[in-house]
């Protein structure tokens, strides 16, 4: 009850900030808005002290949501190629784990936080679509050698029985994310795989989601988590969000186990890295920032603690390629 | 109509070095490109780490990185003024040291690295330069800009040289880019661009213009490589030898001298020929 209490009061700051800042930029300011101002000041300015990591250097909280944006957008047009180029295109088998371990069946309702380009949607929807077509493909075999029984039932039921049932349990996918840009190149990505239902593009902060409770089956966050400001915060969104039963799935840069891989890693990271974005991007600063932020982010067992924190229960985590990238999974319950 | 990569590049920089500036130019694109800002995350006002602003330390692993993937990507796309820039940095540090060196020796040249002036449209009294006489530097500066539709802000900033004065020189390479196709009388097309290029190879020793020089022709069809070879090229690596070291010279301070007294100052011969500026279509 405390922490439903904390939240309201955080919402309530919030949104009296999100006034100030519309009236000062210079929109209808009410004669409220003075007193609101005086109040609400002591609230930011506790935020505007507090410190937080961007890569290796330390900013306040506020600066860093501003700075991580600025990142995101300059990158998001050269954002795939440069996924491909990072990770020599294993980041897309990453991906493809992800969704083998959520296993999604058709009808159920995925939000993708952080989900920018719209990689894991497009993969979600393609893997229901399959998983939909498998069922069909055996419903049809099985129906070119009916019983006797199956044929007398099928003359006295409506037959749109079982494509009914599916249609009724339509797959969507909702991709959130805070950066417009990112979103408008993943728009314009399912454009070009023309791909128009099942899939919605919604601009909205992890730490506070625009959804009601209890929407969702599947919550995943996949590569975007680290560059969140309170990782609680997001955590806990993710837990109202989810329906009872629902799974959060996490898909994030980790700590390498094997002390040789490491250096390799290490290496590699701050190395090329950097270069293949100076290269391919144009932009050396924020390939920069991100190989220092997956330095900051926690490791697996740490992670797991505050998933654990938040809420969630049976979390585990698999580590793939060696503890590169560790994939956290936990239910609520 | 399709703009010249130059502007494009020139409305980049322009925001990135426009922050110090407040000339009429400096407003009048930052207006227009507030699309184009996404291009790199800019340290707050007046904080930088390394020796100057927009420097980025870099090991000699990424430097030969750097280069060879800068190398690749300028080769493939030569309009990537961006990569061409890279690669110039990444390989010109010994070329670099004996521009500065002569630079140094140079009387005048020895003010301009102390003064450190800056080529830019804010910095620059484009009136004043309009109204002097026909002939001179200035305005013959001035024509070739209008004519070729460019800008002195199209050059991208100095990042991977680890040396605050020559990173300063190499931006003054930059900026005094355009003046040298003044000086020459060549266009900003193909065929005038790799002329200046065999040019600047042969001044200042750089690596990134020997390879543009060699590379440069390729591109050219056989109608244009005809005169670069018989004509353009011998003229050009002549005077390129024989002037004097044109990154000594304080343009700022000479709008108003005749170009020919300026040639004959710095030993440059006229071009043998005249090349019309064609507009050019980035492909």
């Amino acid at each position: 009850m405390a922490a439903s209490i904390r939240l309201l009061a955080r919402r309530i700051v919030r949104d009296a900030s999100r006034t100030i800042n519309s009236s000062v930029s210079g929109r209808i300011v009410s004669s409220s808005c003075p007193s609101n101002l005086s109040a609400c000041r002591c609230f930011s300015d506790g935020a505007a002290d507090k410190s937080t990591h961007f890569g290796f250097e330390t900013v306040s909280e506020g600066e860093k949501a501003e700075r991580v944006y600025k990142v995101f957008e300059s990158v998001a047009p050269k954002y795939d190629v440069m996924n491909d180029a990072m990770s020599l295109g294993v980041h897309r088998l990453w991906k493809d784990m992800l969704l083998h371990v959520m296993n999604p069946q058709p009808g159920i309702c995925l939000l993708d936080v952080a989900g920018g380009t719209g990689d894991i949607s497009f993969r979600f929807l393609d893997y229901v679509r399959s998983q939909q077509e498998r069922v069909a493909r055996r419903t049809a075999r099985a129906n070119q050698t009916p019983s006797w029984q199956e044929i007398s039932t099928s003359y006295t039921t409506p037959t749109e029985g079982i494509e009914m049932e599916t249609e009724a349990r339509e797959s969507r996918a909702v991709v959130c994310d805070i950066n417009k840009e990112m979103l408008k190149v993943g728009k314009q990505k399912a454009e070009s795989m023309g791909i128009s239902s099942g899939l919605s593009w919604v601009v909205g902060d992890a730490e506070e989601l625009p959804f009601d409770d209890d929407q969702f089956d599947v919550y995943t966050i996949a590569f975007g988590i680290r560059n969140v400001t309170h990782i609680d915060l997001a955590l806990q969104e993710a837990v109202r969000v989810l329906k009872p039963g629902g799974r959060f799935m996490c898909l994030e840069f980790s700590k390498v186990t094997n002390p040789l891989l490491a250096r390799l890693y290490d290496a590699y990271s701050f190395q090329m890295i950097p270069v293949l974005g100076e290269v391919i991007a144009g932009d050396w600063k924020s390939y920069q920032y991100l190989v220092e932020s997956i330095r900051k982010f926690p490791d697996q067992e740490t992670f797991k603690q505050m998933i654990e924190d938040a809420g969630l229960f049976s979390v585990r985590y698999h580590n793939l390629t060696g503890g590169v990238v560790a994939l956290h999974s936990g239910f609520k319950l | 109509m399709c703009q010249p990569a130059h502007n494009i590049e020139m409305l980049r920089s322009l925001l990135f070095s426009s922050r110090r500036s407040t000339g009429r130019g400096a407003f009048m694109f930052e207006a227009l490109c507030v699309r184009q800002q996404h291009h790199g995350v800019d340290h707050a006002d007046g904080q930088y780490d390394g020796l100057y602003p927009g420097h980025i330390p870099t090991s000699p692993i990424q430097k030969a990185l750097l280069a060879v993937g800068s190398g690749v990507a300028a080769l493939q796309d030569p309009y990537r003024h961006d990569m061409v820039a890279v690669l110039g940095e990444t390989t010109g540090h010994l070329a670099l040291m004996t521009l500065r060196d002569r630079m140094r020796g140079d009387p005048e040249g020895y003010t301009i690295l102390t003064e450190r002036p800056r080529i830019r449209l804010s910095t620059l009294d484009l009136s004043k330069m309009a109204s002097l006489p026909d002939g001179s530097f200035g305005r013959v500066y001035l024509r070739f800009l209008e004519d070729n539709r460019v800008t002195p802000d199209s050059r991208v900033n100095v990042k991977f040289v680890d040396n605050e004065e020559l990173a300063y020189v190499m931006q003054r390479y930059r900026e005094v880019h355009d003046l040298l196709h003044t000086l020459l009388g060549m266009p900003t097309n193909m065929l005038g661009e790799v002329a200046v290029k065999w040019f600047e190879a042969a001044q200042t020793g750089l690596p990134m213009c020997i390879l543009g020089a060699a590379l440069g022709p390729l591109r050219l069809s056989t109608s244009r490589l005809e005169p670069l070879v018989t004509s353009l090229g011998p003229w050009a690596v002549r005077n390129g030898r024989q002037a004097r070291c044109v990154f000594s010279i304080f343009y700022e301070r000479r709008w108003e001298q005749s170009l020919e007294d300026l040639r004959e100052e710095l030993n440059i011969e006229p071009p043998p020929l005249t090349i019309t500026a064609t507009s050019q279509k980035p492909h």
